[in-house]
């Protein structure tokens, strides 16, 4: 479990294994800004390896959705199983990030 | 409060590491409703798990002299979970619905919700420090149907 960083054409590519938990959630943020403040302004968050997203982990993809936006850029998810999409749906978030079907749609673009 | 006679009782401590292990055992034992495994992966860990978190996070406040204690009695048509820290409660009809306008970009408010929305019943006690979680299993729920 854990959260791999890569540049893909000028996107910050996070890759989140496993599970976006209460106990987890502080080292995506960390590792976002890190980023942020280094100058990257394109973010895609990839789901395609994660199993779980708790209301911690959703709540820090919102409040980092907003530190990004409040710097210039974007941050867009890809790769949401059924269930995880489905948690999207129920608390309405699938209508304020950008959700692609893959890494590649969510680059696309970008 | 009814009484409950757990078929697994659980004393977690107050850390935010112990939950996923927790939810993950509770999970293992209900293996024979294997016919509710969506039902159970989805909106059983998930109750599971928001109320679990609140109890470490908000109740206990993470102090490590409190527990948390789990009850899960799995039967014929349902389970049922109970969630009892030792903090001194809150009154849940004071969470606001993170999906209004107003609240969609807050960081935090959706545990409660998600609780309610995944789960049969959420029931608190009037001190607000024990929740009861049902999951029946002959009910739906939009696109979380039985797998």
């Amino acid at each position: 479990m854990g959260f791999s960083v890569t540049k893909q054409g000028g996107v910050t590519v996070i890759d989140v294994e496993g599970q976006l938990i209460v106990g987890n959630r502080q080292e995506l943020k960390s590792k976002v800004l890190e980023e942020l403040d280094g100058g990257d302004r394109k973010f895609v968050i990839d789901f395609s390896r994660t199993g779980y997203i708790d209301s911690s982990g959703l709540g820090v993809l919102v409040s980092l959705s907003k530190k990004i936006r409040e710097q210039g850029g974007e941050l867009r998810l890809s790769s949401l199983n059924e269930d995880l999409r489905t948690l999207f749906e129920l608390t309405k978030l699938d209508t304020l990030f950008r959700i692609a079907d893959s890494r590649e749609d969510a680059l696309e673009g970008f | 409060m009814d009484t409950l006679d757990p078929k697994l009782v659980l004393d977690v401590p107050s850390d935010v590491r112990a939950i996923e292990e927790a939810v993950d055992y509770v999970l293992q034992r209900c293996s024979e409703c294997r016919a509710q495994a969506r039902r159970l992966r989805l909106n059983f860990r998930v109750g599971l798990t928001e109320a679990l978190s609140n109890a470490v996070l908000y109740g206990n406040g993470e102090d490590p002299s409190k527990r948390v204690r789990v009850e899960v009695v799995i039967g014929g048509t349902a389970i049922t979970a109970r969630v009892m820290d030792q903090g001194e409660g809150f009154d849940p009809r004071s969470v606001p619905d993170p999906t209004t306008p107003d609240n969609l970009c807050r960081a935090g408010g959706r545990g409660l919700f998600l609780m309610r929305q995944l789960l049969d019943e959420v029931h608190y006690n009037d001190q607000g420090n024990c929740v009861t979680l049902v999951l029946r299993f002959d009910s739906g729920f939009g696109g979380a149907a039985t797998a």
